[in-house]
């Protein structure tokens, strides 16, 4: 940030926006809406396909909520999230099936070893600044898919396969496509709440602050490096989380899944949806996840289809689809203030 | 009365270059004291040693008798020093409010298990911290709009949110940096009178100023840099009349004589 504040950027408009379509989009029924969608989906269509690719869809919704902590509210660019998925899937797998448990059961020890793997690669990373913090996330990243790809433990190249489900009661199996398509619903709306939560709390406010300006932060007593630690570990549980649906979902892992571009492709989702926008971010995740199925008629060019679509999406709308906007309700005229407190003491 | 601000001996250096040499001087409970100099005098400097941003080669600053020398600037904040910016350090994307909140992040009342679950608590603090950011907007006479990024908003209106965001950190000492930079003359009136309210919360300031007009009406003590050194200490009417002084703002005449005219 340049000390200080450019007002070449400055939007022309400064009241909030007002526009019906803004108006619905801000309103905060839209994620009880998104939430009835995905509900609603398997009842339009559910064949094995359509139930894989929105369960896919949904787990990435989840990473990208889970890096959109780190690299909008924090302004951390972090190159390599995905060996925290890598992390937890890893953990869950070799825990469920060392000890044949359901993978629900395997939760407790992945959160350990997430917040262990964020403690560990955040630490000495944080203390240095923006291009530097990316190339070290980027080096961290390659490095957890090489160990994974060489331990016995991870079974190196093929990975591990024949994980156990979830959970099972009686004859009841979670493990179906559809029921794990509802459970992995349930807890990616949880986190993405939690996360949109977080982000307008004291914490959430600290974070912002530091992507803002650091030394300001620190001059207001925010110990930046353990706010940027804390931000770094929760992205880590986020992506330790999704790692688990994703060993559940596949019933395997393998290092192949967590290479370079898998990370690019959480930070595009993050970045063209709006960075620090949690609904932007789940709707950046959802383009980036379902449009190469999508354009899969296009067959060998899809990927160039998807390549030219985000060139253009960026030209449009180099903030992403659905920036972050810091608007917030002014405070009431005061005569409508001393109204409301004159009728509070009447009462 | 014990002193709230004790600087002594401070040093600095950047290489060759001493910015601050030898710096000392104490500020009491509410009192009003300017630091004055010509530019890279090392008033800045001085300010970013006691701060934090700066680790002192030398010297020793202490906050109510507390050594603070050398410690991080978070636990400086923590420890009651709170500051404004030469050139404003506002979070532009952030809304006035928002930007006022930084100054309590201090007061805690919720943690983020709190903001997760949406708690009793954290609906209670998130709301006192909006009153309070009202409040201290209020005191420092803003009623620009304070719903929106605080990059749209004029130069002066930012000055004031930056003394409002670091008010609102509730310190003993205040430092402002340059705070009537860029202000018209109605404007620093304004911030004259907002001094003397912020002493009268018991909180003493020290300001940096080029405004020799402002400093000799505001302050109760005025040190004067050169160098990187104290050149002289006193009250306003002391300083104006002190040779030193004038050497350092007018310079000398050709045959050495130290210029007695003039308003330094």
């Amino acid at each position: 940030m340049s000390e200080n504040v450019d007002t070449t950027l400055a939007p022309k408009k400064i009241r909030p926006p007002s526009g019906r379509v803004s108006r619905l989009f801000e309103s905060k029924w839209l994620g009880w809406v998104a939430l009835a969608i995905a509900v609603a989906a398997p009842f339009v269509n559910a064949t094995p396909y359509a139930l894989n690719i929105m369960t896919t869809a949904a787990i990435f919704v989840l990473l990208a909520s889970g890096l959109n902590i780190v690299v909008g509210y924090c302004g951390l660019l972090d190159l390599g999230y995905i060996a925290f998925m890598a992390v937890g899937a890893y953990t869950s797998g070799i825990v469920a099936k060392a000890f044949d448990l359901p993978l629900l059961f395997t939760i407790p020890v992945v959160l350990v070893m997430t917040v262990l793997a964020g403690l560990i690669i955040g630490a000495p990373t944080l203390r240095l600044r923006s291009d530097y913090l990316a190339i070290v996330t980027l080096g961290f990243g390659e490095i957890t898919r090489i160990t994974a790809n060489n331990l016995a433990i991870t079974g190196g190249p093929s990975g591990i396969f024949g994980i156990p489900g979830i959970l099972k009661i009686g004859d009841f199996d979670f493990q179906q496509p559809a029921v794990f398509y509802y459970v992995t619903i349930l807890v990616v709306a949880g986190f993405v709440l939690a996360a949109a939560r977080l982000g307008k709390s004291r914490l959430g406010r600290a974070w912002r602050f530091v992507r803002e300006d650091e030394d300001a932060a620190e001059a207001m007593g925010i110990h930046t490096y353990k706010v940027k630690l804390l931000a770094y570990t929760f992205g880590a549980i986020w992506g330790g989380f999704g790692g688990v649906l994703f060993a559940g979902h596949l019933s395997a892992v393998a290092p192949t899944s967590f290479v370079f571009l898998q990370s690019a492709l959480v930070l595009m989702a993050v970045v063209l949806g709006g960075m620090g926008n949690m609904r932007g971010v789940v709707i950046g995740a959802l383009v980036i996840s379902l449009l190469p199925e999508l354009l899969r008629d296009l067959a060998e060019y899809r990927y160039l289809a998807f390549g030219v679509l985000l060139i253009v999406v960026m030209l449009f709308r180099p903030q992403g689809f659905w920036p972050a906007r810091g608007y917030e309700p002014e405070r009431k005229p005061a005569e409508e203030r001393e109204a409301v407190a004159v009728a509070g003491e009447q009462r | 009365m014990s002193a709230v601000l004790e600087v002594k001996n401070l040093h600095i250096a950047f290489g060759g270059v001493k910015a601050v040499d030898g710096l000392s001087f104490d500020v009491h409970a509410k009192q009003i004291v300017a630091v004055i100099g010509p530019n890279g005098a090392g008033k800045t400097s001085a300010f970013n040693c006691i701060t934090g941003f700066y680790k002192p080669t030398a010297g020793e600053v202490l906050l109510k008798g507390a050594a603070i020398t050398g410690k991080r600037p978070a636990d400086i904040a923590a420890a009651g020093v709170s500051r404004t910016f030469q050139n404003l350090r506002l979070f532009p994307d952030l809304t006035v409010l928002d930007n006022v909140r930084a100054g309590m992040h201090l007061y805690g009342g919720q943690n983020w298990a709190d903001a997760i679950f949406h708690t009793p608590r954290f609906k209670r603090s998130e709301a006192a911290y909006t009153e309070e950011a009202h409040r201290w907007l209020d005191f420092v006479g803003y009623t620009g709009p304070r719903g929106v990024p605080i990059r749209n908003l004029a130069y002066g209106q930012q000055k004031q949110v930056e003394i409002a965001r670091a008010l609102a950190r509730k310190s003993d000492l205040l430092l402002l940096d340059e705070p009537a930079a860029g202000l018209n003359y109605s404007e620093k009136q304004r911030l004259l009178e907002l001094c003397h309210r912020i002493r009268n919360l018991g909180t003493a300031i020290v300001l940096i100023e080029h405004d020799m007009g402002l400093v000799m009406e505001v302050s109760e003590r005025i040190v004067v840099m050169n160098f990187g050194r104290e050149i002289a200490e006193g009250t306003p009417a002391e300083v104006k009349a002190n040779p030193a002084v004038i050497e350092a703002y007018l310079g000398r005449d050709e045959d050495g004589e130290v210029q007695s005219h003039g308003d330094a």
